[in-house]
């Protein structure tokens, strides 16, 4: 433990103890996030200063990169960290609770799950209803596959490595499910929907970041709220039942959120892989097991890691935009084989 | 292990009601479909053919190949995952979720788009070795650690390398939008319009692997015993791994090479076999290429009729009946070992 500092109230009712290096981390998170927002739009053909994206944002800026920057980067660059923002916790809060460091919402089929849902609403619904009820159609599937994968993984408790089973034969199911509803669409609703599922940001738009922020305002102080718990949980079933934690209803809430965050993401950017797995890594390696700290920091990181992917996917092969899923599979699933490998005698 | 017919005889006529099974499904991959055909029409086609008549067009250049992919294909997939399970005594090994069908679709997309290679024999030595490559290190991956090879890790490992397999697929495809029209059947595994020249110079090699492994059956019968008993009772068990692996690389790779991911065919279908005429491998072999050819084929049929007049291709058919299988597997199955 390194330097730590205490926070109480006077009659000692509210009390925090601080570290001081993760919360330096976490700050330093921020504040990188805030710089890519504000350097992130620059990037590509042609180059813009952060100074100058500051003023285009904020309406004092040359009107001719005002298109460029307000409607095509900016949002962009918003919506790619928030919805890797999202996932990030969420892989961070599943991890957390199944106890398994392999679980993430892609590979146990949750956002397969969102995928079949946002599939099926672009395909059969958007016409009729618009956009705006895309992410809930999302988090709908998003729930449905979860509680399908708990159900079935349940025998006297779910043990994580059935769970992480049943989830990959899930999210194949889904895969072929989505596939299903591409070939029997028209075509193009279908190539809509193809667009969508390869996790593609270049469509973001203001009213993705419209659609989404809403859920993370709603959900992640929630979840900073719950973060004591998470810590408890952590422990295990038996010890957190005796340190007085009803254990199977905070399991579900979190649970819940976790699935709520991962829908709420996906609904927008599509099927993203791996964030939720890597990013909760990596925070734990900087601000440790914590998750007061680590909620936060794997939200950052997620942000960050598919903020740098949708960068590197439209600059490295312009002219042509390369989907970020591509690039965040191409890193993660590697790392997914590190953890494997590193974890070899508990499977 | 429970399993049906125990008897010889019982076997012999099983055996026969499979390839009436196998007969019919053929049958009706010639009959159902979106012209409508009358059985005349079926036997005309091959007694007497009228290049005018129209159905019988349809009979002879596209059921008729489609047919003849299907019982092929689905029996080298199902006899590679009997050789798969035999091999690692896993009851979840099965070419696509080994990854083989993953790196063997990335090989073929990367031979059409990055190469050009439009020849189908080039295609296919691509293929085996996208299939040779994801097989080793999945096979690697899932036998690392004290246990040895477990199940979870293998499927563990044969999701990341299938992640990481597709993936590139993917960034392929974006990057060259024209082969994405030449490989987009492919991606999702398909047999329909095909033509029998696909499969005549891949065929030397899948009647050699076939053969091969119908005689195999009482090697492996040895092996399953374990790999200590079976190398103490004399047999050259690394030699026999070798000789598995080559078959069920060629079985998988040309498989994919023609038509394509098509899933779950090896998993579910050694099972079927398994539960039905017992863990004899020189009953298991056989038989599994029957059933696999029947699965096939009559999935292809319901692919064909189920959302006419459009087809949902095959691959995603095997899917959806498979999963639930690997679900019950994942569940009960793995306790028993």
């Amino acid at each position: 433990m390194g330097r730590q500092f205490n926070i109480r109230s006077k009659k000692n009712t509210i009390s925090f103890q601080i570290d001081v290096k993760p919360l330096i981390i976490t700050f330093l998170l921020m504040a990188l996030t805030v710089s890519a927002l504000f350097s992130g739009p620059g990037f590509g053909d042609p180059f813009f200063s952060p100074v100058e994206i500051g003023q285009s944002v904020f309406g004092i800026g040359n009107v001719g990169n005002e298109f460029i920057i307000n409607t095509l980067r900016f949002p962009r660059s918003a919506v790619s960290l928030l919805a890797g923002f999202c996932l990030g916790i969420a892989g961070a809060i599943l991890q957390g609770i199944v106890r398994n460091p392999l679980a993430s919402p892609d590979i146990i089929g949750i956002t397969g799950g969102a995928a079949v849902a946002a599939v099926s609403y672009i395909s059969f619904f958007q016409d009729t209803f618009g956009i705006q009820w895309l992410p809930f159609a999302a988090i709908a599937g998003a729930l449905l596959a979860s509680l399908l994968i708990y159900v079935i993984s349940w025998n006297e408790g779910v043990t994580p490595i059935r769970l992480v089973l049943i989830g990959i034969g899930i999210s194949a199911a889904m895969q072929a499910g989505t596939m299903l509803i591409l070939t029997m669409v028209p075509d193009y609703s279908a190539s809509q929907a193809y667009i969508w599922m390869t996790g593609s940001i270049y469509g973001a738009s203001w009213e993705g970041l419209r659609l989404l922020l809403p859920w993370a305002l709603l959900i992640v102080p929630l979840i900073i709220m719950y973060s004591a718990i998470l810590n408890v949980q952590e422990l295990g079933d038996d010890t957190s039942a005796g340190l007085g934690l009803s254990v199977q209803k905070h399991r579900l809430v979190l649970l819940l959120s976790s699935v709520v965050l991962a829908g709420a993401a996906v609904s927008i950017v599509g099927t993203i892989g791996f964030v939720g797995l890597v990013a909760p890594h990596i925070a734990r390696l900087l601000v440790g097991r914590s998750f007061s700290y680590l909620l936060p920091s794997a939200g950052f990181i997620g942000g960050l890691i598919v903020f740098l992917a949708d960068i590197v996917a439209r600059t490295a092969f312009y002219p042509s935009d390369i989907p970020a899923g591509i690039f965040t599979a191409g890193v993660g699933a590697p790392f997914f084989i590190f953890l494997l490998i590193k974890h070899r005698n508990k499977f | 292990m429970s399993y049906l017919l125990k008897t010889n005889l019982s076997k012999i006529i099983g055996a026969a009601i499979a390839v009436l099974l196998f007969l019919s499904a053929f049958l009706s991959s010639l009959y159902f479909g979106q012209t409508a055909i009358v059985v005349d029409d079926i036997v005309q086609a091959f007694t007497s053919f009228n290049s005018s008549s129209i159905n019988q067009l349809v009979i002879l250049e596209e059921r008729l190949p489609r047919a003849v992919l299907g019982s092929v294909i689905g029996a080298c997939l199902a006899i590679a995952g009997a050789l798969m399970q035999a091999l690692t005594g896993n009851p979840l090994a099965s070419p696509s979720i080994f990854g083989i069908n993953a790196g063997a679709l990335f090989f073929v997309v990367l031979s059409i788009t990055l190469f050009s290679f439009t020849s189908l024999v080039q295609i296919m030595w691509m293929a085996l070795l996208g299939a040779t490559l994801a097989g080793v290190i999945v096979f690697m991956l899932g036998s690392l650690g004290r246990e040895g090879m477990t199940p979870v890790k293998v499927v563990l490992a044969g999701a990341a390398i299938s992640a990481l397999f597709s993936s590139m697929t993917q960034a392929m495809l974006v990057l060259d939008e024209n082969g994405l029209q030449q490989v987009l059947f492919w991606l999702t595994g398909s047999i329909s319009g095909r033509s029998l020249d696909m499969l005549y110079p891949i065929l030397p090699f899948i009647v050699v692997a076939v053969g091969v492994s119908m005689f195999m059956g009482n090697a492996l019968n040895v092996f399953a015993t374990g790999e200590d008993v079976a190398k103490n009772l004399g047999q050259k068990t690394t030699l026999l791994k070798i000789a598995i692996g080559v078959i069920v690389i060629i079985l998988a790779g040309s498989s994919v090479s023609i038509a394509g991911a098509i899933g779950f065919i090896g998993l579910v279908v050694p099972h079927i076999t398994r539960g039905i005429f017992g863990p004899d491998h020189r009953w298991l072999i056989p038989l599994c290429a029957v059933l696999g050819a029947s699965l096939l084929v009559s999935a292809d049929v319901v692919a064909r009729l189920l959302i006419m007049p459009q087809e949902i291709p095959v691959g995603i058919m095997t899917a959806l009946i498979g999963t639930p299988f690997f679900i019950y597997i994942a569940r009960y199955g793995l306790t028993k070992r």
